[in-house]
């Protein structure tokens, strides 16, 4: 079809609907979700618990620069966060610290022990079991301190 | 002879019984649409077919206009990467019957290629950073007959020599869809191929190049190269022993 060439393309172009958008639209609209396995999964919350920490820290490095600035304006904010609402935000930072640390030492055992990739799975296992028993311990008693005032 | 064989067998083969298959293409036509689609199509399968033959079915006998790529056909040339039920696999490996047939089978490109046509990307990028690593025997030495290597030093690369560049795994690596720079897991795999090979000189100047920012310190460990790796190729676990290589400046 030599008469289809990219100069028969560009002069048809201005017949669509729109003028050519300013912002165009995204080139690949949506696909299926790639469906990858444990790997892809513990890697997105890797990237998703690492990001939040990154968060935490940025405002904790404020909060405690505080104390140089007013040792009053630090007990405010300390105190403040032993709100209901700031011990919930304590236990996902836990949640999320838990998880980081535990599948961080996984990543390091696929990139350094020889053995790594090939039992990568069986240790992402590992981490959630390790993880949720942390958190089996922890939570509980966390929220007795919240909502108990114990 | 093989007549009597035939005469001897003890009952007519079995007719493998066919089913209605639902294909979901998307479908993508650069001189008609401004964005990709998704099209049905049914087709009598059964499930010994694979899905090259539902492609095959569907552009010879319905939609002359689907687009796909296809060579060897039996897994060689490495032509028909496809996602699959958002799984990238070689259409020309997968069975109907390994996937679930009560629900529509999806069907669409690789990611992180440009689209070209329905499930033809653009390859030149994924060529190009093969091409980067230097994926050729590099050598000082002529010797007057074989290069001569025991078997245990051919057995170090042996998995990396599998691959046939259907480029399965650098298109399902996450870091590769939103980072075009990122080598990608086949040059990796082919840098393996001769970093390891006890022939190979020029392994300095392959860890060199991808010692590189976006090298293999871009891999994050997802394993879904190795999931989606239609030659079964340890694709992580190469990179993880290029990474090591890296750090002890020799293989």
């Amino acid at each position: 079809m030599p008469e289809k060439s990219a100069g028969a393309l560009a002069a048809s172009r201005p017949e669509k609907k729109y003028p050519l958008p300013k912002i165009s639209a995204p080139r690949a609209p949506r696909g299926t979700l790639y469906r990858g396995r444990e790997g892809m999964w513990s890697w997105v919350l890797h990237r998703i618990t690492g990001v939040s920490i990154f968060f935490f820290l940025l405002v904790h490095i404020l909060d405690t620069s505080l104390v140089r600035v007013s040792p009053g304006a630090y007990n405010a904010v300390i105190n403040s966060y032993k709100t209901p609402i700031m011990g919930l935000g304590e236990t996902a930072l836990v949640v999320a610290i838990g998880f980081h640390a535990l599948n961080g030492l996984r990543v390091i055992l696929i990139d350094f022990w020889s053995l790594g990739a090939k039992h990568q799975r069986l240790m992402f296992w590992i981490v959630i079991v390790v993880w949720v028993l942390l958190l089996v311990g922890f939570v509980p008693r966390q929220f007795m301190h919240i909502f108990g005032g114990a | 002879m093989s007549t009597a064989v035939l005469d001897n067998s003890p009952s007519v083969p079995e007719v493998i019984p066919t089913f209605t298959a639902t294909l979901i293409i998307r479908r993508f036509d650069p001189e008609v649409d401004d964005e990709p689609r998704w099209q049905d199509f049914d087709v009598e399968m059964r499930g010994t077919d694979r899905i090259l033959d539902a492609l095959h079915k569907i552009k010879w006998e319905q939609d002359g206009s689907l687009t796909f790529r296809r060579s060897c056909a039996h897994g060689v040339c490495g032509s028909d990467a496809m996602r699959i039920n958002g799984r990238n696999r070689l259409a020309c490996k997968t069975l109907i019957k390994d996937l679930d047939i009560s629900k529509p089978i999806y069907v669409e490109a690789i990611k992180g290629l440009p689209l070209e046509k329905d499930l033809i990307v653009n390859m030149d990028p994924f060529f190009e950073s093969f091409k980067a690593v230097q994926p050729f025997l590099i050598a000082s030495s002529k010797p007057d007959k074989e290069r001569l290597q025991s078997p245990v030093e051919r057995a170090r690369f042996d998995d990396t020599t599998k691959c046939i560049l259907c480029a399965a795994c650098t298109s399902s690596c996450p870091v590769f869809w939103t980072d075009g720079q990122y080598f990608g897991p086949a040059a990796i795999v082919n840098a393996h191929r001769f970093i390891f090979d006890s022939r190979d000189e020029g392994s300095e100047v392959r860890l060199d190049i991808l010692n590189d920012q976006e090298g293999v310190w871009r891999c994050r460990t997802t394993f879904n190269c190795t999931e989606a790796c239609p030659r079964g190729i340890q694709v992580t676990q190469a990179i993880a022993e290029v990474k090591a290589a890296v750090l002890r400046g020799k293989p």
